[in-house]
């Protein structure tokens, strides 16, 4: 019933392609540095497609976040939260909304460069089975989690932080060890990349990749620290939302 | 608080059902709001207390600045007041809004609906979002009634002021809301079409019982439309009537006059009606 937001996105084929483009494109990339890789490090050769599976499930985490916030900051931008807040809508079911949509968006954009990744490479993510599913379910959440911090941050200080959508994520790409183990970050950095789902499910995955072994006990962290950022996050959205209900700014955010 | 019997002055002889059962529309009691601002802090609503009879139409007047979309706000829940309650139909709306927020709607043309969704897709989504069970025909029914069969398909963004407070006004009616509250409901909308939206909004009463609370700066709207005005100035109603009674105290031949003596009350010719007191004169 929440899910209008669909119209949004049905009504602009430029926005759908947008999805599905920087997906695609770094896929493409990461693709070939993979394959140039293969031939000079035994590392990247033995693991077959190790750098698409990374490149295209960091975009799961992402689009995961960015899928939330963007929906929110339609709303912003059109002025109709005010709208939105006198109908029946129950924050909860909102947020219910946000995360639909931004499965939706995340799926649309990452699932294409997913299948164009065989043709190009000869190489299907799908291989990976069952984990696939998991790393994909922990690194969505995560996402969401972010993406709720976000909008609290907005909603308290104004679109001003409406650039945190696109550079939060981004800024976890290092400490979550998409591209490389973790062991290569220094020991402090170690300690933060730990307490991210986000760099357990990516040494799963070289875990699957490489000993095609499933690391139970990093899919365990990811899952119990995303239990954790879920509830801080839905704690810290319903917080900005009360607030922003008592200084007044659901009715006139907009430019 | 314990419940007060209902004021009499306030209670609208032409509705036939017997208002004084049930509790009023809408209900205010010390409602007050602060914001803290960078400048200080700001008193927009300052212990207001009324009631809303049952099916009436209720004009809210004021200066700009006076307080009268806080309050609109706070009634709708969007806002949380500093202190004070707000009661709807009889639910208080600090804890129960939800339980009412359907039975009620709203409209501004300060608050816009999505600019790149058409104007069917707009009043589809609110559709779902009220519960209807068939949107679609409500969809087309008010289209005809309010006349935007013609823009249905067009991005709301892309409408003259005019027409978007039509299509605000549609989205506000779609759930046939008991109490409806409207902040400047013909602002930008030219004679002919205020004046058409002032007839429907009169049939829209005469049929459904609804309770409407509207502010305007509008004088000869409120003359004509409503039953009873509270007067603002300050975040405080100053006065409270029904537009013959107030034509009486004031001893004036229009609400506009009586408006400008409530305005000018006391506060000279600077710092009419606003709170800060910056305003210089009226806004155009
Ligand atoms: N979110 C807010 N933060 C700070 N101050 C606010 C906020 N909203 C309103 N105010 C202040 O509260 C006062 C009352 O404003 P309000 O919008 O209720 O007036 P109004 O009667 O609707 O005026 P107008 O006729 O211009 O629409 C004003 O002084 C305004 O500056
Ligand atoms: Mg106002």
């Amino acid at each position: 019933m929440v899910l209008r937001y669909w119209y949004l996105l049905r009504g602009s084929w430029p926005r759908l392609l947008e999805l599905a483009y920087w997906p695609t494109v770094q896929m493409i990339l990461w693709g070939y540095i993979n394959q140039f890789m293969a031939t000079s490090s035994g590392w990247v050769a033995q693991g077959g497609g190790v750098l698409v599976s990374a490149v295209l499930l960091w975009d799961v985490l992402f689009r995961g976040q960015l899928g939330v916030s963007i929906s929110f900051l339609e709303e912003m931008w059109s002025r109709n939260l005010g709208h939105l807040f006198v109908s029946p809508l129950r924050p909860g079911e909102w947020l219910l909304s946000l995360m639909a949509m931004s499965l939706l968006r995340t799926l649309l954009g990452v699932i294409p460069a997913a299948l164009l990744a065989l043709p190009f490479f000869g190489y299907s993510v799908f291989g990976l089975g069952l984990p696939l599913l998991l790393f994909f379910a922990n690194l969505i959440l995560m996402g969401w989690s972010l993406g709720l911090v976000i909008i609290a941050l907005i909603l308290r200080y104004g679109m001003g932080a409406e650039g945190l959508a696109w550079i939060v994520t981004f800024m976890l790409a290092p400490v979550s060890a998409v591209y490389y183990p973790v062991s290569v970050l220094p020991g402090w950095l170690q300690a933060v990349a730990w307490a991210l789902p986000s760099a357990h499910v990516f040494e799963g995955l070289r875990a699957v990749v490489y000993d095609g072994a499933m690391r139970w006990d990093h899919l365990a962290w990811a899952v119990g620290l995303n239990a954790l950022y879920m509830a801080a996050a839905v704690g810290v959205f319903l917080y900005g939302f009360h607030r922003a209900r008592v200084r007044g700014a659901l009715l006139q955010t907009g430019e | 608080m314990t419940q007060r019997p209902p004021d009499p002055s306030a209670a609208d002889p032409s509705v036939a059902d017997s208002p004084t059962l049930l509790p009023p529309a809408i209900s205010v009691e010390a409602l007050t709001k602060r914001f803290d601002t960078p400048g200080g802090v700001v008193t927009a609503v300052d212990s207001v207390a009324f009631r809303v009879a049952r099916g009436s139409v209720t004009g809210l007047l004021g200066g700009n600045g006076a307080g009268k979309t806080t309050t609109i706000s706070m009634l709708l829940g969007v806002l949380v007041p500093t202190a004070g309650r707000v009661e709807i139909l009889g639910v208080d709306m600090a804890r129960h809004r939800h339980a009412v927020l359907a039975r009620m709607n709203f409209s501004s043309p300060y608050v816009e609906l999505p600019h790149r969704l058409t104007v069917q897709e707009n009043l589809t989504v609110y559709g779902h979002l009220y519960g209807l069970t068939c949107v679609k025909k409500r969809v087309r029914d008010l289209a005809d009634q309010l006349d935007l069969a013609r823009f249905l398909n067009r991005p709301s963004g892309g409408l003259s002021a005019g027409q978007k407070t039509r299509v605000a006004l549609a989205k506000a009616l779609l759930n046939e809301p008991e109490v409806l509250l409207l902040d400047e409901p013909t602002a930008s909308l030219d004679p002919d079409t205020a004046d058409w939206i002032r007839r429907y909004l009169e049939a829209y009463r005469a049929r459904t019982g609804a309770t409407i609370l509207l502010a305007s700066h509008n004088m000869p709207e409120v003359e004509r439309l409503c039953d009873d005005v509270l007067v603002m100035r300050r975040g405080r109603v100053v006065d409270q009537g029904a537009p013959s009674d107030l034509l009486a105290r004031y001893g004036r031949a229009t609400l506009e006059e009586v408006f400008l003596d409530i305005a000018r009350a006391g506060t000279g010719p600077v710092g009419r009606d606003g709170l800060d007191g910056s305003t210089g004169g009226p806004h155009p």
